[in-house]
């Protein structure tokens, strides 16, 4: 199973806590964990990517094992200690406010 | 004995305020989502314990609540706004092509006889509507595609649909406005639209008299004339009695006719509210008093209404949607302002009292005559 911390709006959306499992099919990319996520909690859709074009919403980022992922391609296959389940995948809202 | 349920959007959640017919004491629910930007939650008229809400924030975009029970428990329907087609361009803030982009809901407008069918104004501004409760949204792509939609800009607060008018006498007219391209009618239920501004003057447009390109701020209408509509603009209030086709200014003795909401009696039909602020740069009261103006004979004369009112050091403003009434036998009147006051007249507004005084800022009042 893949970890998956999310900020604490979507915990409430989805009424979850901050750390959901989900399960990918195939290789563990980036957007194979988005889609599981997504499709676990349909009320996360479109709060994370855009509903059509996929893009992640501009405010929020992606980390794991304290790389940026937030510019990577959906396709980016994710380091294997999230594979493991070792280290989670996070979601981050970036930090704005003043 | 009846009772008012008062819906209120803020900056960071939603509030329900209830109270019974005499409208003296007031409970206060909430917030419901907090921390998010709630732009607009009504009921249905045709079941009042079903109620939709807009809910937003930059960080995680669109959602959308509904509530089968009053708003005790909420569920999050549908969130997804998609245009229908090419969606091609409207005009950027200088002027330049900008594709459509949806940003968030502003407008909610439950049917007045089906409480699964809603009609949304989003930005950038069009019309979508659900005809299953939420479930699925689509939109009426006759406005966007209305030919002069590639000329349509965005008003300071972006280029939102911000009101939606039903006519209670004829279930294909519906009346829209847009920050700032101005109003629109359809007679064929959202399939054709007619920009309905000849009348309206505004300045600070190249045209001054243009079909399209009006900062039209809000409209209102009162249900047993739905052919009289009354506007404030940015600067100007309006009123038609033909529907739209001509408009003529009513803004009379008013000391700015600059300003946000302006609504209807809900008995009197000549008698109509609004709330003048100093300029489109001072976006506060004049003098720093907190006036509601009246006018009795549906424009031209008007009365301040300051009971209650704070008529000193008061830098609030009063947003399009912040305003509404009650239909008890003595006429309540709403607004909110943007330092988080909700206000109430249970004398169609000779008499003002705060509900609650220090909500985050409040971007939406609505009002439910409960049985």
């Amino acid at each position: 199973m893949i970890r998956v911390e999310l900020p604490q709006h979507l915990q409430t959306l989805a009424r979850v806590g901050r750390e959901i499992e989900v399960a990918v099919e195939g290789p563990v990319t980036l957007g194979a964990v988005l889609d599981a996520v997504e499709a676990r909690y349909p009320v996360l859709q479109g709060t994370i990517r855009d509903h059509v074009s996929k893009k992640r919403r501009p405010f929020l980022r992606f980390f794991a094992c304290q790389d940026d992922l937030s510019l990577e391609r959906p396709d980016l296959l994710l380091p294997e200690a999230v594979v493991r389940g070792s280290e989670p995948f996070l979601i981050v809202g970036a930090i704005a406010g003043g | 004995m009846s009772s008012v349920r008062v819906l209120v959007g803020t900056r960071k959640g939603a509030f329900i305020l209830t109270s019974d017919g005499k409208r003296q004491k007031w409970e206060v629910n909430g917030p419901h989502f907090p921390g998010w930007e709630i732009y607009h939650l009504k009921g249905s008229p045709a079941d009042p314990d079903r109620l939709y809400a807009s809910q937003n924030t930059g960080w995680f975009g669109q959602l959308m609540q509904r509530s089968n029970d009053g708003g005790a428990t909420w569920e999050a329907v549908d969130n997804k706004f998609v245009y229908e087609g090419t969606t091609g361009t409207h005009q950027w803030y200088d002027g330049t092509p900008h594709p459509w982009e949806f940003k968030r809901v502003w407008h909610l407008e439950p049917s007045l006889t089906d409480p699964d069918t809603v009609y949304a104004g989003v930005e950038d501004a069009a019309m979508f509507r659900t005809t299953d409760g939420g479930k699925s949204w689509h939109e009426l792509a006759g406005l966007r595609n209305h030919g002069s939609g590639s000329k349509w800009q965005p008003g300071a607060g972006g280029l939102g649909l911000h009101t939606i008018l039903l006519d209670p006498t004829n279930a294909a007219r519906m009346f829209i406005a847009i920050s700032a391209a101005g109003a629109f009618r359809t007679d064929d239920s959202g399939c054709t639209w007619t920009p309905i501004n000849r009348g309206l003057k505004s300045q600070y447009i190249p045209d001054p008299e243009a079909e399209v390109g009006h900062c039209v701020h809000r409209i209102a209408m009162h249900p047993s004339r739905p052919n009289t509509l009354f506007m404030q603009k940015h600067w100007d209030v309006m009123r038609t009695d033909d529907a739209g086709a001509n408009w003529t200014e009513v803004s009379g003795n008013l000391p700015t006719d600059f300003g946000f909401p302006i609504d209807v009696h809900a008995h009197e039909p000549e008698t109509i509210y609004v709330v003048p602020i100093t300029s489109d740069s001072h976006h506060f009261p004049p003098e720093g008093k907190l006036r509601v103006y009246r006018s009795r004979t549906g424009g031209h004369e008007w009365e301040a209404l300051t009971k209650g009112l704070p008529q000193q050091d008061c830098y609030v403003n009063v947003l399009r949607d912040a305003m509404a009434v009650d239909r008890l036998d003595s006429c309540g009147v709403y607004f909110g302002t943007t330092g988080g006051q909700v206000y109430a007249s249970a004398d169609g507004g000779d008499a003002w009292t705060p509900i609650v005084r220090d909500l985050p800022a409040v971007l939406s009042v609505e009002v439910q005559t409960l049985p």
